[in-house]
């Protein structure tokens, strides 16, 4: 992973190290750290891809705000990895477009 | 669906909410603070340089060094402040007064405070320029929180935007995190932030480019360079633009109150330039034009963390007041008198400016 290894200032604690999968991938993250967080220290930076341009997305704000790293958690879609925390064995997936749930009544795109 | 019933609800609990939520709970409320975030401390926690401003803030210290201070303020009250981490606040209905929230990304909850401090903070800006949606293209504190908070290593080589405290002071993180920094560029003909940042990374070899800005980011699916150019007087490109090697692009050209839920709440608001948005109206207890809500910190307008806090505690002890709760008149003297020596002198003209723009007498003499 792509960790500062020393720091003059700063000590850094990590959680437990638990696995998840992203696009299929087998990947290693923190325990508790956010989502997007553990892709970037994979070298993962492309989080989803928008639904009218297919443009490219990553991180911008790291703080819930911009909508910018929506993807799919275990089948749910928009979820902002920038503040949701890893669990041992989610599995992330690369967000194309609006993304589907599934309603009650049945399935709406 | 949970319910919960605080007497004070503190939204956000960066340095004003925790403030805040001190006073409050010190003088004898139960209080609430929802987080968005997954801790607590707000932009304090992504801070590793001494703060500056004054000794009652804390100058001198560290900034998440000031986030646990804090943190252990409102641990000595126990029960009395619960914290709610990773819970965003979405909504404000005024006519039941109910504030709508959800706990991750699963659960919805309803609160129904008797009294709302907003802290929540800002957001950054974005400049328009082709391809500045490109993955790479972070704001500078996305870039802190990834090396700061989680000891993540942000990119290999950074194009520092924006030569403002932030700007300088994310550059000097980077270096410190082992990243080089390519330039930074800054639109306006002199250095924005305090001399003695920008000495510190001019001294470790960092050009500062002036009257400089970019032009678009270069990459397909992920940054790979930058084209960037020099700006005439009229800030519009001058001569041929050229391309600098980096595969990320820090943007920190400045930030903006974090409002929507003033604005959801009716609450009486105004543009104002010197505090970089649209901030509510309040008086000298930071209390706005909705009577069951007081505001401190950024979201009131982009000033610092030692104004936020005092900000915090002034807010928090006036609601805890309207509910009837015996608070210190003498500290509350002596908070506005340090929010006062904050603002003084050339430093503080411009939000002097700002706040007398929207600062009334008292609600209840103007109703
Ligand atoms: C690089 C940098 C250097 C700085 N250096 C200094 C310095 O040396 N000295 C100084 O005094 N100041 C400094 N500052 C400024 C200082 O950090 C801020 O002014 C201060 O943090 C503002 O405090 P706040 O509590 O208003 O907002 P924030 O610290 O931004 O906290 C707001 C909190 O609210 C939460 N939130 C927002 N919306 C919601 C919602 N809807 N629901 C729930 N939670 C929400 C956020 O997650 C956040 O935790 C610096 C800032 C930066 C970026
Ligand atoms: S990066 Fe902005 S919401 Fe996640």
């Amino acid at each position: 992973m792509d960790l500062i290894n020393s720091h003059p200032v700063l000590d850094f604690s990590h959680g437990r190290k638990v696995s998840f999968s992203f696009d299929g991938r087998d990947m290693e993250g923190f325990e508790g750290e956010p989502i997007a967080v553990a892709l970037h220290a994979n070298g993962v930076r492309v989080y989803r891809n928008t639904p009218e341009m297919k443009r490219p997305r990553g991180f911008f704000c790291a703080i819930g705000k911009c909508s910018s790293c929506f993807m799919v958690v275990d089948g749910v879609p928009n979820v902002r990895t920038c503040v949701t925390p890893l669990v041992r064995g989610m599995k992330v997936e690369t967000q194309n477009g609006r993304g589907t749930v599934s309603l009650l009544e049945g399935e709406v795109s | 669906m949970r319910e919960f019933k605080p007497d004070v609800l503190v939204v956000g609990g960066g340095p004003a909410g925790l403030s805040a939520a001190a006073e409050a709970a010190g003088a004898g409320a139960d209080v609430l603070i929802a987080e968005g975030d997954l801790h607590l401390g707000g932009q304090l926690v992504k801070q590793s340089h001494k703060f500056f401003g004054s000794k009652d803030e804390f100058a001198g210290t560290r900034g998440f060094e000031i986030a646990r201070i804090l943190r252990e303020e409102i641990a000595q009250y126990g029960d009395r402040v619960s914290t709610m981490l990773n819970t965003t606040v979405s909504g404000y209905y005024p006519d039941e007064k109910l504030v709508t929230a959800m706990i991750g990304e699963e659960e919805y909850v309803h609160i129904s405070p008797q009294r709302i401090v907003l802290a929540s903070g800002a957001q950054e800006r974005l400049i328009p320029f082709p391809n500045n949606d490109l993955p790479g293209v972070y704001g500078a504190g996305a870039v802190q929180t990834l090396m700061n908070v989680y000891g993540v290593v942000p990119g290999k080589r950074v194009l520092m935007v924006g030569a403002g405290n932030i700007g300088l002071i994310v550059s000097y993180q980077l270096l410190q995190a082992g990243v080089e920094v390519a330039a930074i560029l800054e639109a306006m003909p002199r250095i924005g932030g305090y001399w003695v940042h920008a000495a510190k990374v001019r001294r470790l070899g960092v050009p500062i480019l002036l009257r400089h800005s970019i032009v678009r980011a270069l990459g397909d699916s992920v940054v790979t360079g930058a084209m960037i150019c020099e700006l005439d007087e009229k800030f519009s490109p001058t001569g041929e633009a050229w391309k600098v090697d980096c595969d990320t692009i820090c943007l920190a050209v400045g930030l903006t109150p974090s409002n929507e839920l003033l604005w959801q709440a009716g609450c009486k608001m105004k543009y104002v330039p010197f505090l970089c948005g649209h901030v509510p109206f309040r008086d000298k207890n930071m209390r706005t034009s909705n009577a069951d809500i007081w505001m401190a910190g950024d979201v009131c307008g982009i000033e610092e963390a030692s104004a936020a806090m005092i900000e915090g505690r002034i807010a928090g002890m006036s609601a805890a007041a309207s509910l009837g709760f015996k608070v210190s008149s003498d500290n509350f003297e002596q908070y506005q008198t340090r929010l006062g020596n904050l603002r003084a002198g050339e430093v503080g003209e411009k939000i002097r400016l700002g706040v007398s723009d929207v600062m009334v007498d008292g609600w209840e003499a103007s109703a």
